[in-house]
């Protein structure tokens, strides 16, 4: 696994006045992989990707290309290549001399340029576009343009600062699949930030989740989903239901005034935990063959299931059930042992996890905030 | 309510364009009176084309215009990439402040003191007769300075950032990707300049009346001079003549303008 290592990051720290932007932070980065830098606005995940292009200097700490320092290699010189969140298509230029820009810069004669750009145009479906201008294509073209600018000069590295944010929902969904295909079949290491964790999970080969300026799990999607390390990355990452809880022994633990068997060991006896069950792992049962009982209190239908609110013990839960139960009716929950996963106490404990503030418009807000910044 | 300001609005450009009507009507006047009109005639240009001293004089204005309009964008676009380049609030916002003045300051003001250092300059270098086409051309870059600096730093505020970061990255040197890059997305907002410092310029008498010396006469001063003795309908002629000659250029600038602005959506 060393040997691949093409990007390496040691100790980085970054401040503005007093703002600690990045913390410390190491991050190895294999050759050819998808990575993802994912979370919330702020948590220096765009800085990270600017480090990485050149664009900002660490105020302590290496970046490493490929075993070599590169701390002081302007961003020109660095064979990394950046798609810009607003893509940055150069406007009086027509989309042929987007595309040739950086090879027109390189000196290769005309015929070569041609071929090249011809080849990108067609990589990324844009073939009989050369001579439009930018202002006159929709947003997901000009992104498409953006990506044959970027992968015409042969990046060993494309950076991504959430090429998708200013898409609608659908054809973002399409661009995740196109992207991950360009990814592939060109072979190109992805170092992709968004703060959407379903394109993270759906496009990633690894994931690393982000808060504060720390990294704060580092590992596969099927990993970070199931196997969260903090509070944070359990509520960031899907809907989780995260309850205080005591470890009795191993495979054992306490929490909503019951025993469960779990599959997690390595904990101290009787040693205070964060207990996460995700929504959809629940199931729902009658009152007298539940593990647990409590109230329905809301009911919002999605589509694919109902999400339900059900009052346990004064804790909110969150329920995903394709059956419908109304407001108000009392019902039994079953949890099995593989859909409990223990998680240590840490700074992110008690702030996540509870639905009892839980509303639609809440999410919207957040969605919104992000997207103004 | 809709005659009223229909009547309103013609009454503004009557009072807009009234005079200048009249000049160009008494330009083509047969007599050199200024009350009656005695019939069509071309005479008062042909005596224009022969006064080899006013020609003189708008051949010197429009050099000076060229030149010192020039000059200007060259120097006020430089600066304002300058200022904008700074990220301290207090310390960019003085700057704008102090390139500033020469625009608000009276012209009076700006003229009167332009000459007493180009004087004071003169005499320390022991030169005679430093007023001149330098001095004009100095004085005249000066005051054009501040209003090419105002057009072109908002246009640049608004261009995107990541332009020029886009094309360091694809391997432009910081200053290929200036001239590549960020020069052709500001240039509207320098040519917009460019046009006011050369009409600016050509306008100016106050401060030209200062700097200049008996050497080098511009336009205006010319026509000031001649005001002493009776004015001649040949002035008027020549008035017309930059009427109609600023009225061109303004026109064919909004209509390059228009059809920029139109050409996104055209393809």
């Amino acid at each position: 696994m060393e040997q691949n290592v093409i990007i390496e990051l040691k100790n980085i720290s970054v401040a503005f006045g007093d703002n600690q932007v990045l913390k410390d932070l190491n991050l190895s980065i294999r050759d050819k992989e998808f990575i993802t830098l994912l979370g919330p606005s702020g948590c220096g995940k765009t800085t990270t990707l600017r480090i990485i292009a050149g664009f900002m200097h660490p105020d302590e700490g290496d970046v490493i290309f490929e075993g070599k320092k590169i701390n002081s290699i302007p961003p020109h010189k660095r064979h990394v290549n950046t798609i810009f969140q607003r893509y940055a298509l150069f406007p009086h230029l027509n989309v042929y001399e987007n595309v040739a820009f950086g090879l027109r810069i390189k000196k290769m004669p005309e015929k070569q340029i041609k071929e090249k750009v011809e080849e990108m145009l067609s990589i990324v479906n844009l073939k009989g576009f050369n001579k439009r201008s930018i202002n006159s294509l929709s947003g997901g073209q000009q992104q498409r343009v953006a990506i044959a600018r970027a992968l015409a000069v042969d990046p060993k590295v494309l950076l991504l600062d959430e090429p998708l944010g200013a898409l609608d929902l659908k054809l973002r969904k399409d661009m995740q699949v196109e992207l991950k295909n360009i990814q592939q079949r060109l072979g190109i290491t992805f170092i992709y930030v968004t703060h959407d964790q379903e394109e993270a999970l759906s496009m990633s080969d690894t994931v690393v989740v982000m808060d504060g300026g720390v990294i704060q799990q580092i590992g596969t999607p099927i990993d970070i989903y199931n196997e969260p390390k903090n509070a944070f990355v359990a509520d960031f990452i899907g809907e989780s239901n995260i309850i205080d809880g005591i470890m009795r022994e191993d495979y054992s633990v306490d929490f909503s005034g019951n025993n469960f068997k779990c599959l997690d060991s390595g904990f101290a006896k009787n040693e205070a935990v964060d207990v996460v069950v995700r929504p959809e792992d629940v199931d729902i049962v009658s009152p007298e063959k539940g593990m647990l009982t409590g109230i329905v209190t809301s009911v919002t239908f999605k589509g694919v299931h109902f999400e339900i609110i059900v009052d346990i013990k004064g804790f909110k839960w969150m329920i995903q059930t394709t059956d419908f139960h109304p407001e108000g009716v009392e019902i039994g929950l079953f949890i099995e042992p593989d859909a409990i996963h223990i998680m240590k106490k840490s700074e992110y404990s008690g702030m996540f996890g509870d639905y009892s503030s839980f509303s639609e418009e809440f999410d919207e807000l957040s969605v919104l905030d992000e997207e103004a910044e | 309510m809709k005659t009223l300001s229909r009547i309103y609005t013609v009454l503004v450009f009557a009072f807009l364009y009234a005079p200048i009507i009249v000049l160009i009507v008494f330009s083509f006047n047969l007599s050199s009176s200024t009350i009656v009109f005695d019939g069509f005639s071309l005479q008062w240009y042909k005596a224009l084309i022969k006064d080899g001293n006013t020609l003189r004089a708008l051949y010197n204005t429009i050099i000076l215009a060229v030149s010192s309009s020039i000059i200007a964008t060259i120097l006020g676009t430089s600066a304002a990439v300058g200022i904008e380049k700074y990220k301290k609030s207090a310390f960019r916002s003085t700057i704008i402040g102090v390139t500033n003045v020469p625009m608000m300051n009276p012209e009076i003001v700006t003229g009167i003191s332009m000459m007493l250092l180009f004087v004071f300059i003169g005499r320390a270098l022991r030169i005679e007769s430093v007023l001149g086409f330098g001095t004009l051309l100095i004085a005249h870059v000066t005051f054009n300075l501040p209003y090419v600096i105002l057009t072109v730093l908002p246009k640049l505020r608004q261009t995107d950032k990541n332009l020029s970061e886009a094309a360091l990255d694809l391997g432009c040197t910081p200053l290929a990707s200036f001239f590549k890059v960020v020069l052709p997305s500001i240039m509207p907002a320098i040519i917009t300049g460019l046009i006011m410092a050369f009409t600016l310029s050509l306008d100016d008498f106050i401060i030209s009346y200062f700097t200049s010396g008996p050497g080098f006469q511009t336009l205006p001063i010319a026509i000031f001079s001649m005001t002493k003795k009776r004015i001649k309908p040949d002035m008027y002629a020549l008035s017309a003549l930059i009427f109609v000659s600023i009225l061109v250029l303004l026109i064919l600038y909004n209509s390059i303008q228009i059809k920029s602005e139109k050409k996104p959506d055209k393809e």
